[in-house]
């Protein structure tokens, strides 16, 4: 997942957690960033029509930027519940933000043909728990 | 989160390493599910792109393995994870598929982008790995021309066609 992908993302969980649209400071936040660097990629989203920025108030996606970050978010949960439930890995959540980065989307895929992910994934995702709300973790460890 | 790709520790090396592992583990149990199921529909020439398939992905395995060992991190608990695979597979019957050889052409693509990706991580970190950083970009380089190898062959194969 490259990095606009990754702020498309944060925007979208922000976004719909908040039913508004997202702060830059909440973003950078959330991406461990600097807001100089949020402010920088945002302006990248808006050139390409990713996403509307307005000053003061916050990032709103456009409809083209919600079908980027709701397929960037799926990718997100194959990768977190490939690692909970394929590799047994209990810091899953925090590996799967180690490796997003690296894991492209078509990877994922291939990954998403040997783990179980409800219909309706990613709208499970729950932005608390930073993982799909439908993840079992009764899954004994695998290593 | 890491913003920006790159491979920052032996730990991230070393599950990045097994996901490969898997994603061969899936190439071969695809190739062998698919030479098994169409046995007396396919022709010669399918079938023995499907057996240099899956014996290409367990030699990569086995590689990526040797790494992984280097690493002093214990590898997956690969038992598991042929039945886990082997289980999805035993499931899925021929029509899943978009047909063989596209299903083919999409495993190498995906192994290439995979090995790609790591490679690019790697050479944009200034990490100290436990492994010897030359062996591991070597061997990932070559596994990634086998890659690109085998997305050829495939293509001149459905070319041909």
């Amino acid at each position: 997942m490259n990095t606009a992908d990754q702020y498309l993302k944060t925007i979208y969980v922000i976004q719909r957690a908040t039913d508004g649209p997202a702060s830059t400071g909440a973003i950078a936040d959330a991406l461990d960033v600097s807001p100089a660097s949020a402010n920088e990629m945002i302006g990248k989203l808006e050139e390409r029509g990713l996403a509307d920025h307005e000053k003061y108030k916050g990032v709103r996606l456009s409809d083209d930027g919600i079908v980027r970050a709701r397929e960037a978010l799926q990718t997100y949960c194959i990768i977190e519940r490939f690692l909970a439930n394929v590799l047994g890995v209990e810091a899953f959540r925090e590996e799967a933000r180690e490796l997003e980065a690296v894991i492209d989307g078509t990877v994922a895929e291939r990954l998403d043909t040997i783990i179980d992910r409800r219909p309706e994934c990613p709208d499970c995702f729950d932005p608390e728990a930073d993982a799909c709300a439908c993840l079992e973790l009764a899954v004994e460890p695998a290593e | 989160m890491s913003v920006g790709r790159r491979v920052t520790s032996d730990d991230q090396l070393a599950r990045l390493l097994q996901i490969g592992i898997v994603l061969e583990e899936v190439v071969e149990a695809r190739a062998h599910h698919h030479a098994e199921s169409l046995d007396a529909d396919l022709d010669d020439e399918v079938a023995e792109l499907l057996a240099d398939a899956a014996e290409e992905s367990a030699d990569h395995r086995a590689r990526l393995e040797a790494l992984i060992d280097d690493l002093g991190v214990e590898s997956v608990p690969f038992d598991e994870i042929e039945s886990l695979v082997e289980a999805r597979y035993g499931r899925t019957r021929p029509e899943d598929f978009d047909g063989v050889l596209y299903d083919q052409l999409c495993n190498e693509e995906t192994a290439y982008k995979f090995y790609d990706d790591l490679i690019t991580a790697i050479e944009a970190s200034d990490a100290e790995f436990t492994l010897d950083r030359d062996r591991l970009l070597d061997t990932l380089r070559s596994i990634r021309e086998e890659e690109a190898e085998g997305v050829r062959e495939v293509t001149e194969v459905m070319e041909r066609r």
